[in-house]
């Protein structure tokens, strides 16, 4: 994705090609976002110097849009329905109990990487409630004792 | 462009077109209340406080509503008071309400909005409030955002007035806040500590960090020696914290006050303003005779320095090395007034009574000092000063007029216009005319670089040599011309930059100028004039006749530009980084 010299290659890259258009931000952070996985800090502050505009415009739109990430996911993304039925079934009980766990909030990662915990809406799985992704693998009828059996299996 | 004709509440006005419904109404004495509306600077239609019903729909918010032929327009109908009622309502739910303690308190939009509404519960939406810590952690600028509205005002005075641009809307619906990028601190963020954000704000989300307790302590410390000094723009705007017309001249009263809280001393900023001519006009013969880095700009807004620093840092060696007026005061207080006095400077306390949030900043600077002691002990805002005022139960308006003491008291008319746009560069025309040509000049008014235009200029013909010259203020306006310089469209010898849009008159310490009274007086303009005839009227006119400031070269100081002054008065720049934080 970038060659070794320059970090910022594609994002430079990037930002030329939206550089002159009208409303050419939002293309920019969506493809960076593409590229490098989040919006971070430095990626941000590249974005608002090459377009020409300021660090508070590019993180105000970035924490606007809801599709926008500040910090790159983890190796493994946790996702925990909070469709109607799974929450009826308790999925809250099991997000806080993930969140205590991992000693992180929720919509963040682990300073090691390993771990994003995120909330999404119905995954379609509610005959399973309580329902847990982690990566692609689906856990049905979690309880929050399970937590901690589901996640050591991928921590490495 | 054509008139045009509406029905305002049965009123027939007729207004240029393009004319916005909120003006025309003004225009047949209707008022319509506004919240997030500051002329010139943020017309948005946020907040929706000022709905009127023009036949349409729905509500209208009149500040960014046309006017139209023919249009019928009423602004006070059960409905459009029902839904402004409303709007206020719901901004209460999430305000904290301390109206006790804020420091904004009478003097508040949304205070007073509530009131003239009629909102007879605060509580009406009582639920959920977002709370937020407060940011202090900048050396001049509080933001507590408990208080915020979201208007926007700041945003727009710090984008736009600005071109700094360091806080703005971040997230969005109910979770919005106005921030930092990564809700930073501002200390940790480039902002210029201007204050124009505090000067734009409606409510008490924006203040200066306050000194006050650190000046009422050493008024309270027998072993501190305490010398105040009070720049130009304060005596033209003190007043209107004491229900005072805009534009009153205070200089007597402001002295006696001073007196009365308690300093020892209380000197003028002017002073150290006609050191700074002599500095500055010098440096910038100088600079001219010997093939020195052209144009020179001068030093004297910390706001405009800060700017310079982090956004413009190819000018640093075009700023000129003077201190500001008020850190050359400070520094002759502690070297040639302590020595006079026979005072051990350690004694010594500065207090600096300044229009400028900034001068809190520079007084913290490292190179602001002269070995151990910093030039400047303490800095208060104009607002703070009238604070200290009140608690000490000074019946101001009933002061009678007192003059300033010896040794750092006189100034000439040039020193006072130093506090408008565009009075630095007059005062040092006045003086490099007659030291360059040795001849005395016949009109002191240089009125090419007078006004509140952003950016002026004039070329002068000095003994057979034109120079020209460029005044700009407000850092937007500076940025612009600075651009032009760049790209080489202009050549200049010498600029005057301020911080603030009018120059210090209108400086972010200054008495808060609510969004209404803005539609009708320019404090840029007002309070201007009361400096300029005070230098109409002053008996001395130029720097270089001050007898104070001539006798301290002659006793003290030595040569103009000497070692000494070198020492004393001189100051240096270093780049700042635009992003102080950064995560890998």
């Amino acid at each position: 994705m970038c060659d070794c010299q320059n970090a910022y290659a594609e994002l430079d890259a990037i930002i030329l090609r939206h550089k002159d258009e009208p409303g050419g931000l939002m293309p920019v952070m969506q493809e960076a976002q593409n590229a490098y996985g989040a919006l971070t800090m430095d990626i941000q502050q590249r974005i608002a110097d090459g377009m020409g505009t300021t660090l508070s415009e590019v993180y105000g739109v970035a924490t606007f849009y809801a599709q926008f990430a500040l910090e790159k996911k983890g190796k493994h993304v946790i996702s925990v329905c909070m469709g109607t039925a799974c929450y009826v079934k308790g999925a809250q009980a099991v997000l806080d109990k993930l969140a205590e766990y991992l000693e992180i909030p929720v919509g963040s990662t682990t300073s090691d990487g390993q771990f994003t915990l995120q909330a999404t809406r119905c995954l379609g799985a509610c005959g399973l409630a309580p329902v847990m992704t982690v990566n692609d693998e689906v856990f049905g009828r979690v309880t929050p004792d399970q937590v901690a059996g589901i996640l050591d299996k991928f921590q490495d | 462009m054509s008139d045009i004709t509406l029905t305002i509440d049965n009123v027939r006005v007729t207004v240029p077109q393009g004319t916005t419904v909120l003006e025309a109404a003004r225009k047949a004495h209707i008022h319509i209340p506004t919240l997030c509306f500051l002329k010139d600077l943020n017309e948005i239609g946020a907040c929706r406080v000022c709905v009127v019903d023009a036949g349409g729909r729905t509500l209208q918010p009149s500040c960014v509503l046309e006017a139209a032929d023919n249009m019928v327009v009423k602004t006070n109908t059960a409905k459009v008071r029902e839904a402004r009622r409303v709007l206020v309502e719901l901004i209460l739910s999430n305000h904290d309400k301390r109206c006790l303690s804020c420091v904004r308190s009478r003097n508040c939009e949304l205070q007073k909005l509530s009131l003239e509404l009629g909102i007879a519960e605060e509580n009406e939406f009582a639920g959920l409030r977002n709370e937020y810590q407060v940011d202090d952690l900048s050396p001049s600028i509080v933001r507590d955002n408990n208080k915020c509205i979201l208007c926007r005002r700041c945003v727009s005075a710090c984008q736009n007035q600005q071109a700094v641009g360091v806080i703005g809307p971040v997230n969005r619906g109910f979770a919005t806040s106005v921030e930092s990028a990564w809700k930073l601190p501002l200390a940790a963020t480039a902002c210029i500590a201007c204050g124009q954000c505090i000067a734009a704000c409606p409510v008490g989300a924006l203040r200066e960090k306050e000194e006050r307790p650190l000046v009422w302590q050493l008024l309270n410390n027998p072993d501190k020696h305490v010398v105040v000094q009070t720049a130009p723009a304060v005596r033209a705007a003190l007043g209107e914290e004491f229900g005072l017309p805009m534009g009153t001249n205070v200089t007597g009263k402001l002295v006696a006050a001073l007196r009365r809280l308690g300093f020892d001393r209380v000197f003028d900023t002017d002073f150290g303003a006609d050191l700074t001519i002599m500095e500055e006009s010098g440096e910038l013969i100088q600079r001219m005779q010997t093939g020195g880095v052209l144009p020179m700009i001068t030093s004297c807004s910390p706001g405009w320095v800060s700017f310079c620093e982090t956004y413009y840092p190819e000018f640093i060696p075009n700023l000129s090395t003077c201190k500001s007026p008020h850190e050359m005061t400070g520094a002759m207080v502690k070297s040639y007034y302590a020595k006079a006095k026979r005072i051990k400077p350690e004694r010594i306390a500065v207090v600096s009574v300044m229009p400028c949030t900034a001068k809190k900043y520079e007084a913290d600077r490292p190179e602001l000092s002269n070995g151990a002691y910093a030039d400047v002990d303490a800095v208060i805002t104009t607002r703070e000063l009238a604070r200290m005022i009140k608690e000490a139960g000074i019946d101001f308006c009933s002061l009678p007029d007192e003059a300033f003491d010896d040794m750092m008291g006189e100034s000439t008319g040039a020193a006072t216009i130093f506090g408008a746009t565009g009075g630095v560069m007059e005062a040092a025309l006045r003086t490099a005319y007659e030291t360059l040509t040795g001849e005395e000049l016949a009109k002191l008014d240089f009125e090419a670089v007078r006004g509140v235009a952003g950016v002026k200029e004039a070329s002068i013909d000095i003994g057979g040599t034109t120079v020209n010259v460029a005044v700009a203020s407000g850092t937007a306006n500076a940025a612009k011309l600075l651009d032009r310089v760049k790209a080489g469209e202009k050549s200049y010898h010498f600029i005057e930059i301020m911080g603030c849009p009018g120059g210090c008159v209108n400086g972010g310490g200054q008495p808060i100028v609510p969004a209404p009274l803005r539609m009708e007086m320019d404090p840029r303009v007002e309070r201007a004039k009361a400096l300029y005839s005070a230098d109409a009227n002053a008996p001395l006119r130029k720097s270089h006749q001050n007898p104070e400031v001539l006798k301290a070269y002659r006793d003290f100081l030595g040569e103009k530009g000497g070692h000494r002054a070198h020492t004393l008065l001189h100051t240096s720049y270093q780049a700042r980084p635009k992003y102080k934080t950064v995560q890998g």
